[in-house]
């Protein structure tokens, strides 16, 4: 019996170093520790060994199977950590400067612009209004303050419709409806699309964007109005803006203002882009002409406040360098899918 | 409009101080300057030279040989202007000097030497006239800097026109010294004018207004006697100066006091026109005006008569057969006042807008007239003497304006301003406006003047820019508001937009694109497609973009078409307004709509409307938690496929369509490419409740899946199998999925898995059996099957 387990453990010894791989060592596990393998088969022998023996002998029997099952272990592990050595250094190595196609959607720039001003506004309790864009003639003209014969009605600025309805040419135009909405206090803005009846070129459109705002309250005033604005667009430009107001006349307003900004590309040492001045135009606003307040059911012996009008379309130029404004309406794809994320 | 700082010192003593600030300042205060002019300045040692001697060129028929007093010296001068005689006085400069922006040095010119120049008008930059040496009068002091005998040097700066418009007393230089002089502190000088009544026993002139709606005021003088012809020097600069040409005294002196005072005036030849009526014709008709065109004149118009012939379309212009004329020596002077929106229609519908017509549609001053023929005689009378006024000052004023008083305390500037303005600083900034501004225990009473008065304040909030403006909105210290804290709300059309524009950029890598709310039916045409009835704008550009748009789908269709070489598999979206027609009341009913149109060259038809049908779900799922259905559908727009649409809705509410694209206008894009459309009411859409999340516990149990498969016979469709497990969601069935689809001969196979779970206990096939039972019984009962 001793020879025999002596002899398998020889033979197994020998017959682990020619297994060099999975498949021959899984071969000798089962020639070994199968059902029917010779260590399995010695087992069953045991039953024939007497007395004393017996005990010796299994505790020897029990070793080799140890043993083997250990060595084949080994082999096993060692085989694999070689096996994926070889596969790993058999692996492609990828060109990660390989030119990879990437698809992505694109916003249209005024929607890029708009959210930012909206989380400015909203970030300063404005109320976000989505309004028409056919509008009567009341909501574009007599009630913010245009009277019946004012040019800007005239065919050649507004386009009116069959039904006596305009597309409406401001969204001065959703003043009205909002103020009767919500009452005062009020801070709101309302981004819209507006319509002018002009010849389009590079610089003009019949289809533009703007962005108006208005805040009214007890004691809202000039001096509230220029704080806004300066708060306001250092925020939309990134940083510390100079606002000056000089006198505008819109019909809206009482007192009007335009509203310049120190020069983006220069800083307000005068450049072309600002014809030498330092200031840029940016946007008409003022006090709210009673007349107005008066209109949207808001007493104008309570109250007060500003309004402002931006234009969208002007600032996405002015932001992205647009020089046609054209472009943005065209649904020009190799224009417009450059406006990927915010 | 252009305005000379000379001309400003006439009316507003501004010596000593900084004026080009002070022209900032203006801009910041009254009105935007453009451009800023040193008139002048370019000139150097430029004097009243004499010609002594004039010797013509041995080798040039053109060129003289001079000789020159320039006062100091005598110059030699080689000349080629054709009016050089002896004892003529000019301009010269000196060599050294310069002019029009170039140094005059010594030069050999044709084989002499030249020491010099003499100047013409337009070489000294105070006309356009270069045909020949300005001729100076013969008293001129030779030697003399030309810059200290004329008021040649000026400092001019231009105006936005458009920032005017409210402001009809800033037509003029002395409306413009006003603004100077409340910007300054410095005192406003009166106009001198001609006492008129001095004249009150002379005969009137028959002056008849007919129309006192459109004409408020007519004054007229006449004047005889008139021999001199030509402007003073000083004067004509001005009038260059300002944008005007020099004719001839007459007529420079009506633009003169226009420039000055900003009332429009017109000189009729006394021989020509001796009375006046003001009326509208019945009948359009001809009329020729002084720059000789012929002019259709309609009945809306009103003119200026003489015993019935229309000699002058008011506040427009004259014309031609009673235009002030060389030997013309008396005038009938008309100084009036008009309805500014008539003027402003009659210059539109005439095409023709003068000096006079865009001063008049600014709504000018009444009360103006008579006293700018006061300064006019004044002008005259200075200017030539021998002038006799032979009729009365004749004035129809049928229209006034009505006094503005308004009342004010203290508390209202500063609620406005929200800085404090001491009263003293308020009174001072108003009177020297010209309003009569009082006030007594702070409580302000303000008079208008009337020159502000005819629509530009009206209300006590105008007051309060008058205030601001000349303290200055640079001194205004800026402080934040007080306003108590709110939510802030949201519409909800805006914030499904938001959501919508993020998932299908963002998830489905759709580009945005903004179109016109017209439809484009030449773009339509390319496509085949008909521009539907809808609408129309009475004014369009063209007639191509008349009809207003009914849906979104031909203005994205023509965006794809004209993007199809872009990449072969691209979507593009817009969200924007269509109008279905009319409501009741007649108004638009205009609603906000979510167009997508897909198209591709390497998917099948199939797969991108599957794509296009999953992204409208995603929309329905995420924005509002809501399962959007479709359902086989007529289509609505021709250029929509005839099988393939469907509408969709939610809560049995329909919210829009989704279709292939007919194949004629699809061939019309890219024969090799297929498109897909869908259209969503973003009203509607943003009007569905957005549902809770319902929370549902996850199951500690394994659920169980039975998978079915069953034939769908022809004509049947997935929609018809469902109603066949509505009961069975109520239970442990926890969702259907589609596993496995093809055709068959006689319809379609398809296989569907069901899932079953139990928040108590693992369920054994045996428990659900009984449901699965139910709905094979149910599908068997509309002749669907299980397939063998």
């Amino acid at each position: 019996m001793n020879e025999k387990i002596q002899a398998l453990k020889q033979s197994f010894q020998q017959e682990l170093e020619n297994a060099k791989s999975s498949e021959a060592v899984e071969k000798l596990r089962v020639a070994y520790l199968g059902k029917k393998g010779a260590v399995t088969e010695l087992l069953k022998e045991l039953k024939d060994v007497a007395g004393e023996q017996k005990k010796e002998m299994g505790q020897h029997i029990n070793q080799l199977k140890r043993q083997v099952e250990e060595k084949i272990a080994e082999q096993v592990e060692k085989i694999r950590a070689e096996e994926e050595e070889a596969q790993i250094a058999a692996a492609e190595q990828y060109d990660v400067t390989l030119p990879v196609s990437e698809e992505v959607g694109s916003y249209h720039p005024i929607t890029l612009v708009q959210r930012e001003l909206e989380e400015i506004f909203a970030s300063m309790g404005f109320t976000i209004e989505d309004f028409k864009e056919i509008v009567t003639d009341y909501e574009c003209f007599e009630a913010v303050n245009i009277p019946k014969d004012h040019p800007a009605r005239d065919m050649q600025d507004t386009y009116y419709l069959e039904n006596g309805q305009l597309l409406k040419t401001h969204t001065s135009a959703a003043q009205n409806a909002i103020m009767r909405k919500y009452g005062a206090p009020l801070r709101a803005i309302f981004p819209g699309r507006c319509f002018r009846n002009e010849a389009t070129d590079a610089c003009h459109e019949n289809t533009f964007f703007q962005m108006e705002g208005i805040m009214i309250d007890k004691n809202i005033s000039i001096s509230n109005l220029i704080y806004f604005m300066k708060t306001m667009l250092s925020q939309v430009f990134q940083r510390d803006i100079n606002v000056r107001l000089r006198p505008g006349f819109f019909p809206f307003v009482e007192p009007g203002f335009e509203m310049d900004i120190s020069c983006l590309i220069c800083g307000g040492e005068g450049c072309p882009s600002c014809k030498n001045s330092g200031w840029l135009e940016l946007c008409p606003c003022g006090m709210i002409h009673p007349n107005v307040l008066k209109a949207g059911g808001i007493d104008p012996e309570e109250y007060t406040g500003f309004a402002f009008g931006l234009g969208l379309t002007r600032l996405v130029m002015m932001k992205y360098g647009v020089k046609d404004i054209r472009d943005l309406n065209s649904g020009n794809l190799k224009a417009l899918s450059q406006f990927t994320h915010e | 409009m252009l305005i000379s700082m000379n001309w400003i010192g006439d009316f507003v003593d501004l010596s000593g101080l900084d004026l080009e600030a002070l022209i900032h300042r203006f801009t910041l205060s009254t009105a935007e300057v453009e451009e800023v002019f040193h008139m002048g300045s370019d000139l150097k040692d430029v004097v009243i030279g004499k010609i002594l001697s004039v010797e013509n060129h041995p080798d040039s028929k053109k060129l003289h040989l001079l000789k020159v007093d320039g006062g100091d010296k005598v110059y030699d001068v080689v000349c080629g202007a054709p009016n050089v005689r002896e004892g003529l006085l000019v301009p010269f400069v000196k060599e050294g000097g310069s002019v029009a922006g170039m140094e005059i040095k010594r030069a050999t010119i044709a084989g002499f030497e030249s020491q010099g120049m003499c100047c013409s008008e337009k070489e000294l930059g105070i006309s356009a006239d270069h045909s020949g040496l300005m001729e100076l009068p013969e008293d001129a002091p030779v030697g003399k800097d030309i810059t200290e005998e004329y008021a040649i040097r000026d400092i001019v700066f231009e105006v936005d026109n458009k920032s005017l418009t409210n402001r009809p007393d800033l037509w003029g230089h002395y409306g413009i010294a006003r603004e100077f002089s409340a910007l300054t502190g410095r005192e406003l000088k009166p106009l001198e004018t001609v006492a008129l009544d001095q004249f009150e026993n002379l005969p009137p002139i028959p002056i008849q207004v007919e129309d006192s709606q459109l004409c408020y005021r007519y004054t007229g003088l006449k004047v005889r006697n008139i021999q001199k012809k030509v402007s003073p020097v000083d004067m004509r600069i001005r009038l260059f100066y300002c944008g005007t040409r020099a004719i001839n005294l007459l007529a420079d002196l009506t633009n003169y006091l226009m420039l000055e005072m900003g009332q429009p005036m017109h000189a009729f030849d006394c021989a020509k026109v001796d009375c006046i009526e003001v009326k509208r014709f019945q009948q359009p008709f001809l009329f020729t005006t002084l720059d000789g065109e012929e002019r259709k004149v309609d009945e809306d118009t009103l003119m200026i008569c003489s015993k019935g012939t229309p000699v002058a379309i008011a506040g427009v212009m004259g014309g031609l057969d009673s235009e002030i004329e060389e030997n013309t020596d008396s005038l009938l002077l008309e100084s009036a006042n008009f309805d500014g929106v008539s003027i402003r229609r009659a210059s539109t519908r005439l095409g023709l807008r003068t000096d006079a017509s865009m001063r008049y549609e600014k709504t000018l001053d009444p009360e103006m007239t008579a006293l700018a023929i006061g300064r006019f005689l004044k002008h005259l009378l200075n200017i030539d003497p021998g002038a006799q006024v032979i009729s009365s000052l004749t004035d129809v004023y049928k229209k006034r304006y009505p006094e503005i008083s308004l009342n004010f305390d203290k508390s209202y500037v500063d609620r406005y301003t929200g800085i404090d303005i001491d009263n003293e600083e308020i009174l001072a900034t108003l009177n020297a406006l010209g309003f009569e501004a009082v006030c007594r225990d702070g409580q302000f009473s303000v008079k208008v003047p009337s020159w502000r008065a005819t629509k530009d304040v009206t209300i006590k909030a105008d007051i309060i820019e008058e205030i601001t403006r000349i303290y200055g909105y640079d001194n205004f210290l800026v402080s934040t508001t007080l306003s108590p804290l709110a939510p802030e709300k949201r519409s909800a059309g805006n914030k499904s937009d938001n959501f919508a524009k993020d998932i299908l950029v963002q998830q489905y890598h759709l580009h945005e694109v903004h179109s016109y709310i017209w439809w484009d039916s030449k773009k339509c045409k390319e496509l085949g497609i008909l521009p539907e009835e809808n609408i129309h704008l009475l004014n369009a550009q063209t007639p191509d973009h008349e009809v207003l748009r009914n849906n979104m789908g031909p203005t994205l269709l023509s965006f794809v078409h004209e993007n199809r070489a872009f990449a072969p598999d691209f979507g593009i979206f817009e969200i924007g307004r269509v109008v279905e027609g009319k409501k009741e009341n007649g108004e638009c009913l205009e609603r906000k709509k979510l167009g997508i149109v897909l198209y591709s060259r390497q998917r099948s038809e199939k797969e991108l409307y599957f794509a296009l049908l999953a992204m409208v779900k995603a929309l329905g799922r995420q924005i509002k938690r809501t399962e959007l259905s479709f359902s086989p559908a007529k289509p609505v727009h021709a250029w929509q496929h005839p099988r393939n649409t469907a509408s969709v809705s939610a809560f049995g509410e329909e919210l829009g369509w989704v279709c292939t694209v007919h194949p004629a206008v699809c061939g019309k894009i890219n024969k090799k490419a297929v498109v897909v459309a869908a259209q969503l009411d973003m009203d509607a859409f943003a009007a569905l409740p957005a549902l809770d999340v319902v929370y549902r516990e996850p199951s500690k149990f394994p659920g169980i899946d039975i998978d079915l498969s069953l034939v769908l016979p022809q004509g049947k469709i997935f929609a018809d199998l469902e109603p066949a497990w509505s009961k069975a969601l109520e239970g442990p069935l926890t969702g259907v999925s589609l596993i496995d689809s093809f055709q068959l001969e006689n319809g379609r196979s398809l296989t569907l898995r069901f899932a079953f779970s139990s928040q108590e206990k693992t369920l054994s096939k045996e428990e659900v059996q009984p449901l699965v039972d139910e709905i094979v019984e149910s599908w068997r009962a509309q002749g669907i099957s299980l397939r063998a």
